[in-house]
């Protein structure tokens, strides 16, 4: 059992919980209503007021954030807290428009080690561990989150960031990395890489590995666990609600603990945004408790996952998240079916043999959906005659047509030409022109 | 009848795809001594007999291509009208199936190898 790095806050009793967290919520939407113009005019045109939450529940009646608002509040409208209070700003990537903006005052950068320093310690990170922080620094968060909660443990963190294969490879052997965190299709990459150039994971002294910034699977943790000798956990979090460290993985490995004690979760229908209740699947919705900088009421992440209480055997009491299965922007209607990418994934990694990297490919070419997914033919997968060539294509069509119940044409290509990501991995392309 | 090594290599049916594989053969200095190419829409495999069966696969792996090597039996045929004829009657009697099949010039000019894929290897090695 590794240890756990706040007991006070990770362990509260639900009574405490609800407690800390009503007080929270009632201050932080005062605060945002009275330091920012736009929760004003948008509690205002919603009829409500910040001293209409009496309860937790009461946060329903007030208005969602989504990531249109922020962008419309560009650059620093979202900012709660005087710019002389702010000491560091981060932005989303940006690739969907303009990027958004949020400011860090000295508490939130704070708060943001404090939860990092929780989530690396539910990976078994201590003083004495050396961490290979492959996460890219930068305005992306994923680097210097990992930075700040690893120095807050004391641990030894290597900013080496994220790219440069050979040289991480070579650091981790020489400089005896312990815990590795980068992307989950970066550990893929690295695992590869490694084989190609000849080092032998096994002798390293990496023993667990914290990813996340993408969706990933069970499937992709079995073969990241198997291929670089390691405990894989996973990490969420996103740059409007403070970064890595909203949610990670305990070593029990069947849910994320959400920082319920700072971030208040909600889940709601991607569709008509109604609240559901435990255990149902829908859009995750996030307020902050205590941030200062850029306070988010109701943040629609858009990922997609359920909420699970209950104990714990690692002794927390938090609530649990699932991992991501989805977006609900990435969600692809085919032919008027719903499909998430990831379940297209998930079939895929189901099969013996094949690499994990695809690429799914949607067009519509004769006003009907048709969708490729390309795999590698890799040695494993390789016949000498078309005819097993042939069966194994249609075995992997029919395999994933059983578990997302669509129908696709797979097409096997050349090993190691499908996109390696050293960073987010795009592997879907939309290709329909929607006239 | 001899047993030879032939290679097979996975490529997708695109242009510049055959290129591709005979620069690996052209700066290896491998001799291709025949070859074939069966294609099923979007992928296909191409089959080589080379004089350097190994040093060409070594080559190709690690120019990052899927590949893989197997025997195939080379069965001499005489280079007139009826040889092929003759060795295919002879395969009939012998009730071996063929997978895949080409030929081989030898460099004399005074024969060729026919080249069949057999896969019940042990029954062809029996009865050739």
């Amino acid at each position: 059992m590794s240890l756990i790095w706040n007991k006070k806050a990770e362990c509260l009793l639900p009574i405490e919980k609800d407690q800390l967290q009503l007080e929270r919520l009632q201050h932080i939407v005062k605060y945002a209503c009275e330091k920012v113009p736009y929760y004003k005019k948008a509690f205002d045109k919603a009829g409500v007021k910040p001293s209409d939450i009496k309860s937790l529940k009461d946060i329903e009646k007030l208005p969602f954030t989504s990531k249109a608002e922020l962008r419309d509040a560009y650059p620093f409208g979202m900012f709660a807290a005087p710019m002389e209070e702010i000491v560091e700003i981060h932005t989303s990537s940006g690739t969907t428009g303009k990027p958004v903006v949020m400011g860090y005052t000295t508490a939130d950068i704070e708060l943001w080690s404090e939860v990092m320093a929780r989530s690396l310690s539910m990976a078994g990170c201590t003083k004495a561990d050396i961490v290979q922080n492959a996460y890219g620094y930068g305005l992306f968060t994923g680097g210097l989150g990992v930075h700040y909660g690893a120095r807050k443990i004391g641990a030894n963190v290597i900013p080496i960031s994220a790219g440069n294969t050979k040289r991480q490879l070579e650091i981790m052997r020489d400089f005896g990395t312990t815990i590795l965190t980068c992307t989950p299709s970066y550990a893929l990459f690295l695992a590869e890489s490694a084989k190609d150039d000849k080092i032998d994971l096994k002798s390293l002294k990496l023993r667990s590995g914290v990813f996340g910034a993408e969706m990933w699977t069970e499937k992709m943790r079995e073969e990241i666990e198997k291929r670089l000798h390691i405990s894989a956990t996973n990490i969420y979090g996103l740059t409007e609600i403070i970064g890595p460290g909203v949610a990670q993985e305990c070593e029990v490995k069947n849910g994320l603990h959400l920082q319920e004690d700072l971030f208040y979760p909600e889940i709601v229908s991607p569709e008509n945004l109604s609240v559901l209740s435990e255990g149902e699947k829908g859009e995750l919705v996030l307020t902050t408790l205590t941030r200062e900088g850029t306070p988010m009421i109701r943040f629609r992440t858009k990922d997609i996952t359920s909420l699970h209480r209950g104990e714990c055997k690692c002794g927390r009491t938090s609530i649990k998240m699932d991992r991501i299965t989805g977006r609900s922007d990435d969600m692809l209607k085919i032919r008027g079916v719903i499909v998430f990418p990831s379940s297209i994934e998930k079939a895929l990694l189901e099969i013996k043999g094949l690499e994990p990297h695809y690429k799914i490919i949607i067009t519509r070419p004769h006003q009907l959906d048709e969708i490729e997914v390309q795999v590698e033919a890799s040695e494993i997968l390789f016949s000498d005659e078309i005819r097993h060539m042939e069966e194994t294509k249609k075995n992997i069509e029919n395999h994933i047509e059983k578990s997302v119940g669509l129908k696709l044409k797979v097409t096997l290509v050349e090993p190691k030409t499908l996109p390696r990501s050293e960073g987010k991995a795009k592997r879907v392309f939309d290709q329909r022109e929607l006239k | 009848m001899k047993n030879i090594k032939q290679l097979s290599i996975f490529a997708e049916n695109k242009p510049g795809k055959l290129e591709h594989i005979t620069k690996v053969f052209e700066e290896n200095k491998i001799n291709i001594m025949a070859f074939n190419i069966a294609s099923q829409g979007d992928f296909g495999i191409m089959r080589f007999i080379a004089d350097k069966p190994e040093k060409a696969l070594e080559a190709f792996k690690k120019a990052g291509f899927t590949i893989s090597m197997n025997e195939v039996f080379a069965i001499e045929m005489e280079d007139k009208p009826g040889g092929f004829h003759n060795v295919a009657q002879f395969i009939a009697k012998s009730g071996l199936n063929i997978e895949n099949a080409y030929v081989l010039i030898e460099k004399d000019r005074q024969g060729a190898l026919l080249i069949c894929d057999i896969k019940d290897t042990e029954k062809a090695k029996k009865t050739l």
